[in-house]
């Protein structure tokens, strides 16, 4: 590569590093202040880049040109104040729930923003216009680079300062600052913290929204930004350090170079190989970001994150089952056992059952590291798909029979967990999540294109069951199985090592005290979690007949965080329910309406609003009430209970 | 008053878990699975094409003197959905045909689904070579053209051009990687002394177009070769039009960017010296399609066409035509062996299901692009029937596994 071209894309990688920063500055803010994962940012970074087309091709129409810059600041503008409308009406209502469950809140809001996009704008794929006086390319180093990259080029740094000088010399700022410290006190010193949050949200998205709207000139507004930018904008702001603007600003820089790198260099032979660095782009953020967490826990600029000071109450003591749940539990078990022989009425009962069965293991294994073990994990897909695959390459490359591939598979998402555990259980809060995102990312990056071993991005086909496990006998096996693996699971949180993990949850210090190695027992659960995705996994590929990428993809991390958190965190039986619930409302709205998404989305807001601790919390919510009530009149109760 | 409450709730369960719907006699049923929310711009397209064939075949009394009806559900655009909408359709719903899939994990799997349970699918766009090589299998067959007949379709004229350092760009995944390997392969062995100076292969949906572009013109090539389509194919040709990669100079051979779907967003950026494989629906001259376009717009208003339009109109047209075959009968066994080398002729001309590999001789058109009235259309179009594109019987024999 010759040197010229080398510094032409260096500067190819600057004016990237804009966009990247754009969409990230707000993201770091929003969660600096408000401590909220917002899912929904990189909605309002195609909400920004559709109504920037909107807004230039009406005002193009009739201030000439000019019409365009003003729309380009108009759209943002207009993104913001719908970020300000979100945080009053929704946000504000479930500040005060368990940590990370405004992540379902704006999970759900990403399904109606984005169907609401397909109704206003349809689904074709809308290119803007040229910036005007920026069209063309000037010639620079022999190559022709496009002005608007210079424009593009300048707007990030600008930004950077101007939001810079907002948080550093305005009281508004000071106040921010305040609030990302310790917004408790904040409160208590007479600030008006809901209209802080509210600016705060409504400027992140405002920056979400000109991320967008500068795009309109290089990028048609298509349905799919949303999910592509949100990805971007976390590893960009996990890799700079939450909270940190300069962090932000440095990680977009590096990963943007990076890959421009990758993309200039193309091919390289190494040791008599030839690796195409190309499409390592596939990855290279993620490896990055994997790099970055391993070496400084905090990011790049980050501190230490504060102890937050939640603001939900600290988590109840878990308890063994009584009677009336395991009676329930009991009838539950009975009731799926007697699907299949009900198929004359139920044809399908069965059929959606099983599905739901992986998907409550599977929720259950997430559960297990979330609730009693407190690690988040954005990437639990890793482990899942690892079980999948690994039962899928054990049958069809390693030529094993098909009851010692399913029997291997969960170890082979075992020793996943084993490996990426151990950094991950290093880290804390939002940057373990991000580093189990980033690993189950390269996991499934590796898989996507092995084509050779995993068949690539169509996956591995012809993974059945043996004969003898045909449809019945293989839902059987199935309930079975993660009856068996729940309860299990249950058995494990009050054994020893279970109240060990809590113990180590609530009080890391005291736990290290009593003699409990935290970072022992962290990683024994992670590698159990991972062992029981594992099995869903396993269970899986044999109903379906085979595997693809997909399964590892976020989208199936998002799928489990949403099951969990709807269900509740803080009870085992949250992810049975929010599994159950989620996938049986995802299969029957998908079938009822064209609009599933938004309708699904909506449901899930209304849950958000109705359970903000979920739907078992709601339940040991109204069960507490009760027993409250009953207590108090104690001539209702037989004589020996009172005492 | 718990025990009362059952009783309000059971019907509802009854409907969630899915009680199984009467079904007529005189009706054949076709389960169509798709990936609709994902896809938009092609499936609803296809979904109205499907529709107007269904209606056209019913109002001439049907086929063996049964109604058709179509039934379709998302995948929500994975195989695992994909598998259970498939069982509900097959068991609920009691479904006599199974057709569908746009992605080709999607596609894959389904083909998969059919060789176990020797059930009949008819694949109606999946582009995955491996759907009738080696996967291929006794119950599956596809209309759509593959990967490797659009590449094909393109390879005449990468000859005729005689270039000799070529550059290739696609989206990293099976589809772009499988077209660049048959461009490879086809043009070396007709034109030995072939360069290939680059290969970029940018993540789909997320390529960075302005080093991408860089790269390529760094490479000097003389011509180029791409797959890229969608959104990323909108960024590609504005920072290539930009930057000044596109040109005279540079004959760019691309595959799918004709198809409305992919030339609309591009309005007037139709960079010069672009041949393209693609539906030109609007300049198709048989008396064939022109009446299919007519009645496509008397029953949908002026609007215009999709690739997926012809598609699912082709698709149910092949149905019928292989339950008539079938001699009026739907079991899976009859319609595999009906679709063996079943003929039939659609809107853009005569159609085999080849027997040798269950692989539609879909034809293809291959063109310039150009701009007219603001708008990129394909000129100068031709033609290429499907069996032409093809490697024949015996070579594809070897591909498929033995049954």
């Amino acid at each position: 590569m010759e040197f010229s071209a080398l510094l032409a894309q260096l500067l190819n990688g600057l004016a990237e590093a804009s966009s990247l920063f754009l969409v990230a500055a707000g993201l770091s803010l929003i969660f600096g202040v408000t401590r909220i994962v917002n899912f929904a940012h990189g909605s309002f970074y195609m909400l920004g880049l559709y109504v920037a087309y909107s807004t230039v091709e009406y005002l193009v129409g009739r201030l000439g040109p000019a019409g365009f810059w003003v729309g380009l600041v108009v759209a943002p503008v207009a993104v913001g104040a719908f970020g300000a409308l979100v945080e009053i009406v929704l946000l504000r209502r479930i500040y005060k729930a368990p940590e990370l469950f405004q992540l379902l809140g704006t999970f759900a809001l990403v399904l109606v923003i984005n169907d609401a996009t397909l109704y206003l704008w349809g689904p074709e794929e809308l290119l803007g216009r040229r910036a005007p006086g920026l069209a063309g390319s000037i010639s620079l180093l022999g190559r022709q680079f496009p002005t608007y990259n210079l424009f593009l080029m300048v707007i990030g740094p600008l930004v950077l300062g101007l939001v810079w000088l907002l948080l550093a010399r305005t009281r508004w700022g000071v106040l921010v600052r305040a609030a990302t410290e310790d917004r408790q006190m904040l409160g208590a010193l007479g600030v008006n913290q809901a209209w802080l949050f509210t600016a705060v949200f409504a400027l992140g998205a405002l920056l979400a929204g000109l991320g967008g709207a500068v795009q309109l000139p290089r990028e048609p507004a298509n349905l799919a930004l949303d999910l592509r930018s949100i990805g971007d904008a976390f590893v960009v702001v996990v890799v700079g350090g939450m909270g940190s603007l300069p962090g932000a600003y440095l990680a977009a820089l590096l990963i943007a170079e990076i890959k421009a790198l990758c993309v200039g260099i193309g091919s390289v032979h190494v040791l008599g190989l030839d690796f195409s660095l190309s499409k390592l782009t596939l990855v290279v953020e993620f490896l990055v970001m994997a790099v970055v967490l391993v070496v400084r826990p905090w990011g790049l600029l980050g501190k230490p994150q504060a102890g937050s000071r939640n603001s939900a109450p600290a988590e109840a003591p878990l308890r063994p089952a009584g009677n009336g749940l395991r009676w329930v539990a009991l009838v539950v078990f009975v009731a799926l056992a007697a699907l299949p022989l009900l198929q004359t009425w139920l044809p399908y009962a069965s059929v959606l059952a099983q599905d739901v069965l992986v998907s409550v293991l599977f929720a259950v294994s997430l559960h297990f590291i979330m609730g009693p073990g407190g690690l988040h994990s954005f990437g639990h897909a890793a482990y899942f798909g690892l079980g999948a695959y690994g039962a899928g390459i054990l049958l069809k490359v390693l030529t094993l029979p098909m009851p010692l591939a399913f029997t291997f598979a969960p170890l082979v998402a075992g020793l996943g967990a084993l490996l990426f555990g151990w950094f991950c259980v290093r880290l804390s809060g939002v940057y373990l999540a991000m580093l189990t995102l980033a690993f189950s990312q390269i996991v499934w990056s590796v898989v996507f294109q092995w084509e050779a071993v995993t068949g690539g991005s169509n996956g591995l086909t012809g993974v059945w069951p043996a004969a003898w496990l045909g449809d019945t006998a293989y839902y059987y096996l199935t309930l079975v199985l993660v009856a068996a693996s729940v309860l299990l699971v249950r058995r494990i949180v009050f054994s020893p090592f279970g109240y060990a993990l809590r113990a180590a949850r609530d009080s890391a210090l005291r736990a290290d005290a009593i003699g409990i190695d935290v970072m022992r027992v962290r990683w024994a659960a992670f590698v159990v979690a991972g062992l029981f995705a594992g099995l869903a996994g396993a269970l899986f590929v044999f109903s379906k007949g085979g595997v693809s990428p997909d399964v590892m993809a976020v989208g199936k991390s998002v799928d489990g965080l949403v099951m969990v958190l709807l269900g509740g965190i803080q009870q085992l039986v949250g992810p049975l329910l929010g599994a159950s619930v989620f996938s049986v409302l995802q299969d029957s709205i998908m079938r009822a309406t064209d609009y599933w998404r938004a309708v699904f989305g909506g449901v899930i807001l209304l849950l958000v609003l109705v359970f903000p601790h979920g739907i078992a919390g709601f339940f040991q919510g109204l069960g507490n009430a009760w027993a409250r009530l009953a207590a108090r009149k104690p001539a209702l109760l037989p004589r020996e209970k009172r005492a | 008053m718990a025990f009362r409450a059952c009783f309000k709730v059971a019907p509802l369960l009854l409907a969630l878990l899915g009680a199984p719907s009467a079904w007529a006699e005189d009706v054949i049923k076709i389960g169509e699975v798709n990936s609709y929310k994902s896809q938009p711009v092609f499936t609803d397209g296809y979904k109205k094409g499907m529709q107007l064939a269904i209606d056209q075949i019913n109002a001439q009394g049907g086929v063996a003197g049964k109604k058709l009806e179509l039934l379709t559900r998302d995948d929500n655009a994975n195989p695992g959905d994909a598998i259970r909408q498939v069982e509900d359709l097959i068991n609920r719903e009691h479904v006599d045909v199974l057709a569908g899939a746009f992605y080709a994990n999607i596609g894959t799997a389904l083909a998969d689904y059919a060789k176990q349970k020797k059930r009949f699918v008819l694949v109606t766009e999946a582009l995955s070579d491996n759907i009738v090589w080696s996967a291929g299998n006794r119950y599956t067959y596809r209309l759509d053209a593959s990967t490797y007949m659009l590449t094909a379709a393109l390879v005449d004229e990468a000859v005729r051009l005689h270039k000799k350092r070529w550059a290739l760009v696609y989206p990293n995944y099976e589809f772009g990687t499988a077209a660049a390997s048959a461009f490879k392969t086809l043009l070396k062995a007709r034109q030995p002394d072939v360069e290939f100076v680059t290969e970029q292969a940018p993540p789909f949906g997320k390529v960075d177009a302005g080093s991408l572009v860089q790269a390529l013109v760094d490479a000097k090539p003389d011509a180029l070769f791409n797959a890229l389509f969608g959104a990323d194919l909108a960024k590609f040709v504005r920072e290539g039009t930009t930057r000044e990669l596109f040109g005279e100079q540079l004959p760019v051979l691309s595959i799918i960017t004709g198809q409305p779907e992919y030339l609309e967003p591009l309005k007037d950026e139709i960079p010069p010296n672009w041949t393209v494989t693609g539906y030109p629906w609007y300049s198709i001259d048989t008396p064939a399609h022109k009446a299919f376009v007519a009645a496509y717009q008397a029953k949908y208003g002026k609007e215009n066409l999709r690739f997926g339009s012809i598609i699912g109109y082709a698709a149910v047209q092949s149905i019928a035509a292989g339950i008539e075959a079938a001699g009026g009968k739907t079991d899976s066994e009859s319609l595999a062996n009906a679709f063996a080398g079943l003929n039939l002729t659609t809107p853009d001309g005569p159609l085999q299901f080849r027997a040798s590999d269950h692989q539609a001789t879909w034809g293809l058109y291959v063109g310039k692009l150009a701009v007219q009235d603001g708008a990129g259309v394909m000129v100068d179009t031709q033609y290429k029937p499907g069996l032409g594109l093809l490697p024949s019987d015996d070579e594809v024999r070897k591909l498929r596994p033995a049954e």
